[in-house]
């Protein structure tokens, strides 16, 4: 197979795989495939509000898939999206909270949006540091990062910001809100989707940009392809994996703004839910390519909001098999597609 | 004798490209048979066919008279063919004599191993052949010609009688070579089949009885070696006449731009790999360092270019006109105007899987002409890509969008050697292993833009295990053994040597062992 067939057909052949997979587990299980995957078409792409639904999750889906990505390209595996999607939250729901409510929205939206990718750049960059200084390995390093993160953002969260006899933080300021779709657009009402929807496909073109078409991107990637040959050729690939991570970090940060400022407007307990990880499923499906990422983006927003539409005519327990086997399949069948493609 | 081994149009295909196509042949047993041909030639998909590593599309290969259908290397095991490859396949942790049973113990789960038998077996192997090595050695602390022979002894503990040898003499010393030769005719007056691949056109016409050269994935010719000259080959090998000595015109070297004193580099490990290594290289001249690899080569170009690993002791001056290289980055030493090809190419020179464009952009990618905004500037880039293709002779179709790993060894070096050459203000040029993996029609290509650049006016340092290349190219020749430079041939003795290059290359083989 060439190279260029090869790089189309393998994702759409994963995905396809996985729809058969997913008929037969629900036809196992007793209940009519067609029937279902229709109500999820219809819940999802059939109606204004559940576009929105899908828009939101594919934005957070775009950004932590960058996460992953990006560092992808350099060779190093982050596992730890999901970490820094938790720190990047909590600390802009912190900032939201405790600005003063007289500051203007543009400061307010700055000061919480940097807050939320710095936190993700940070934490993603110890593992960075780790790596470089001392020679861990990133997979294990963002493995406990996300431990940690979830311990960190757990005690601070009950026993110093929590409202009392609630789970959440106290709400974020007006002004630090990034306005929903609907209030600037009409459309997708009462849906999550806000602007950060528009933003996060020009992130991935900026993510494109850096990669392709600049020579900082072609030490990035020359450094992961061969990161001996970069040596040879004068390349710096410490600063590369720093960079390479914190950049990746700053994105999930924004994925986390999506979802606090965009959506929730407080910190709760469990709000990132795992999407960190389907964030991995997202890179890998695009082969981290970040104008691919949008696609595939797409596919597992739909997956993730279509899941809970079905929630009435499907036990939870078998969409979430549903949803893990196809990431195993995309994983499996893009790992093939390497072996094809040499 | 009859025949060991006969093809019968053997044809093999990877999609549409045909390595081997319609190649019949007959093996003689009890004779050496060499199959030469540059590299892609075909030559070691045919082995692999022989050897069961590989199927054939089409054609019949049959052993001592009987067809055969090889699906693994096993098959091949058991009808009596054994191979020697080019990376030799042993287990640094294990001893000789483990080695040597690996895979064929003689003996049942919870039986001892015949451990005995197999020492005899050695020591007897040792008179007849020339074999001799300690069964009880552990392999990691043998030399790589000690290594040879214990893959040569496990071929012969499975009793086989047809011998494949890829490239056996690419990691050996002159003597060792010889030795090995030795062995070889042995083996043949015993009635084995030798079956040896090589590129080295000497060596077939001193060790092999029958020759076959091949060409784009066909048999050109097979003929008695007696009846051959090494031109003559090397004219069916690459189908036209090439130029096997590049013309040297005489040097003119100017003021030294290199210097090297005292040198000592030890490994975080505590290994000493150079010893007071001293020499220096002057402008316009090329100073050759000849010397089996392993000898502290690899160590100096280490210790020229700043990639000595984290920990290294690094004592004694390497001086560039003046400033200090040691403890500098490659990217300054590279500003500093030196200019580096490395001796392993896929590795450390190119990345493969960009395009032959990005490629010969590659470390040179910092120089300010090339840029523009946060990218490169197009057009700048275009025009110089275009100019390095045509006057490096750089054969490919899409230079924008074609990956380097699609390029023959030869044009992917002349990329290298283009960038490199063409770098702005460049006042040394550190050469290893040049033409390594290249075939003959690009070497000319490449010795004589190594000449011209020395006619430029930059000093040069070649290190290569090549002593034909080191005569060839360089103005003074310095031999390196365990680490420092034993012998220095001065420009006079060079020039003199020149025109008898076997006296020559016997006695530059004396220092270096």
């Amino acid at each position: 197979m060439n190279r260029k067939t090869a790089q189309f057909l393998i994702p759409l052949l994963s995905i396809l795989s996985a729809l058969v997979v997913s008929t037969l587990i629900i036809l196992i299980s007793g209940r009519d495939p067609i029937i279902i995957f229709e109500k999820i078409f219809h819940a999802t792409l059939g109606s204004a509000y559940g576009t929105g639904q899908v828009l939101f999750r594919m934005t957070t889906l775009i950004l932590v898939g960058l996460a992953v990505a990006l560092p992808f390209q350099v060779r190093l595996f982050n596992i730890g999206a999901e970490g820094q999607l938790q720190m990047g939250a909590f600390a802009a729901a912190i900032a939201g909270a405790m600005l003063p409510a007289s500051l203007t929205s543009f400061y307010a939206l700055s000061l919480c949006i940097l807050a939320a990718m710095g936190a993700g750049a940070c934490w993603a960059l110890l593992a960075g540091v780790f790596k470089v200084r001392f020679g861990v390995n990133e997979v294990i390093a963002t493995i406990m990062l996300n431990f940690i993160a979830q311990g960190i953002t757990g005690y601070l969260l009950t026993y110093h910001f929590a409202v009392p006899s609630t789970v959440h933080t106290a709400p974020i300021i007006d002004a630090a809100i990034i306005p929903s779709l609907y209030t600037v657009t009409g459309l997708f009402a009462k849906s999550p989707a806000n602007l950060t929807a528009l933003l996060s496909p020009c992130i991935a073109l900026l993510f494109w940009v850096i990669l392709f078409k600049s020579r900082f991107g072609y030490e990035m990637r020359a450094t992961g392809l061969q990161p001996e040959a970069a040596r040879y050729g004068g390349i710096n690939s410490g600063l590369h994996t720093l960079t390479a991570m914190s950049i990746g970090g700053a994105a999930a940060g924004l994925g986390a703004a999506n979802i606090m400022l965009g959506y929730k407007h407080y910190y709760e307990a469990g709000m990132t839910g795992g999407i960190g990880f389907t964030g991995i499923a997202v890179a890998l499906l695009a082969g981290a390519h970040p104008l691919w990422i949008l696609c595939s983006a797409l596919f597992f927003g739909m997956l993730e909001y279509g899941g809970l539409t079905v929630n009435a005519y499907i036990p939870k327990d078998i969409f979430m098999m549903i949803e893990a086997i196809t990431i195993l399949l995309v994983i499996s069948f893009s790992a093939l597609g390497k072996r094809i493609q040499q | 004798m009859g025949v060991a081994v006969r093809l019968s149009g053997i044809s093999k295909r990877f999609g549409t490209f045909a390595a081997n196509s319609n190649i019949s042949l007959s093996i003689e047993a009890g004779t050496i048979h060499a199959l030469v041909g540059e590299n892609g030639a075909g030559k070691s998909t045919l082995t692999k066919i022989i050897y069961g590593m590989l199927q054939p599309s089409e054609g019949e290969v049959s052993i001592a008279g009987n067809p055969v259908r090889f699906t693994s290397p096993r098959d091949a095991i058991n009808a009596g063919i054994g191979m020697v490859h080019q990376h030799f396949m042993l287990i640094p942790t294990l001893s000789v004599a483990e080695n040597i049973m690996l895979g064929n113990e003689h003996a049942s789960l919870f039986q001892h191993l015949p451990l005995k038998r197999i020492k005899k077996l050695i020591e007897q192997h040792a008179l007849d052949f020339g074999l001799a090595v300690d069964p009880d050695a552990t392999v990691e602390n043998l030399s790589v010609g000690e290594e040879q022979r214990v893959e040569i002894l496990k071929l012969l503990f499975r009793n086989a009688s047809i011998m494949i040898f890829d490239e056996p003499t690419a990691v050996l010393t002159p003597s060792e070579t010889e030795h090995l030769f030795v062995t070889l005719r042995t083996l043949r007056d015993k009635g084995k089949t030798i079956i040896l691949i090589t590129h080295k056109l000497d060596e077939v016409l001193t060790v092999a009885d029958t020759i076959s050269v091949m060409r784009s994935g066909e048999i050109i010719g097979t003929m008695p070696a007696r009846s051959v000259t090494k031109p003559e080959l090397a004219r069916m090998m690459v189908g036209r006449s090439v130029l096997l000595r590049v013309t040297n015109p005489t040097p003119t070297p100017g003021k030294t731009v290199l210097n090297i004193n005292n040198l000592r580099f030890r490994t975080p490990k505590g290994e000493k790999k150079l010893h007071n290594l001293s020499f220096n290289v002057k402008a316009g001249e090329i100073y050759g360092i000849a010397g089996v690899e392993g000898n502290g080569q690899s160590e100096l170009l280490q210790a020229l270019y700043g990639l000595a690993p984290a920990g290294t002791s690094l004592t004694g001056e390497a001086m560039l006109m003046g400033k200090s290289l040691i403890g500098k980055s490659p990217a300054e030493i590279t500003l500093m105007g030196v200019s580096l090809i490395p001796e392993n190419r896929l590795r450390h020179a190119v990345i493969v899987d960009y395009t032959v464009s990005a490629n010969l952009l590659f470390g040179r990618h910092r120089e300010r002409p090339f840029h523009r905004g946060i990218g490169f500037d197009s057009d700048v880039v275009n025009r110089y890509i275009t100019a390095m293709i045509s006057e490096y002779d750089i054969k490919c179709t899409s230079p924008g969008s074609q990956p380097l790993s699609t390029l023959s060894g030869g044009n992917q070096q002349k990329i290298v050697l283009a960038r490199e050459l063409n770098r702005p203000d460049i006042s040394l040029l550190i050469l290893a292993q040049p033409t390594r993996g290249v075939d003959i029609g690009a070497i000319e290509t490449i010795h004589n833009k190594i000449i011209e650049a020395r006619n430029r006016g930059i000093a040069i340092l070649l290190i290569s295990s090549e002593l034909e290349e080191i005569i060839a190219l360089s103005t003074r020749i310095g031999a390196i053994y365990n680490g420092a430079i034993v012998h220095e041939f001065t420009e006079n003795e060079v020039a003199l040597n020149r025109s008898s290059e076997h006296e020559f290359k016997k006695e530059i083989g004396l220092h270096i062992t």
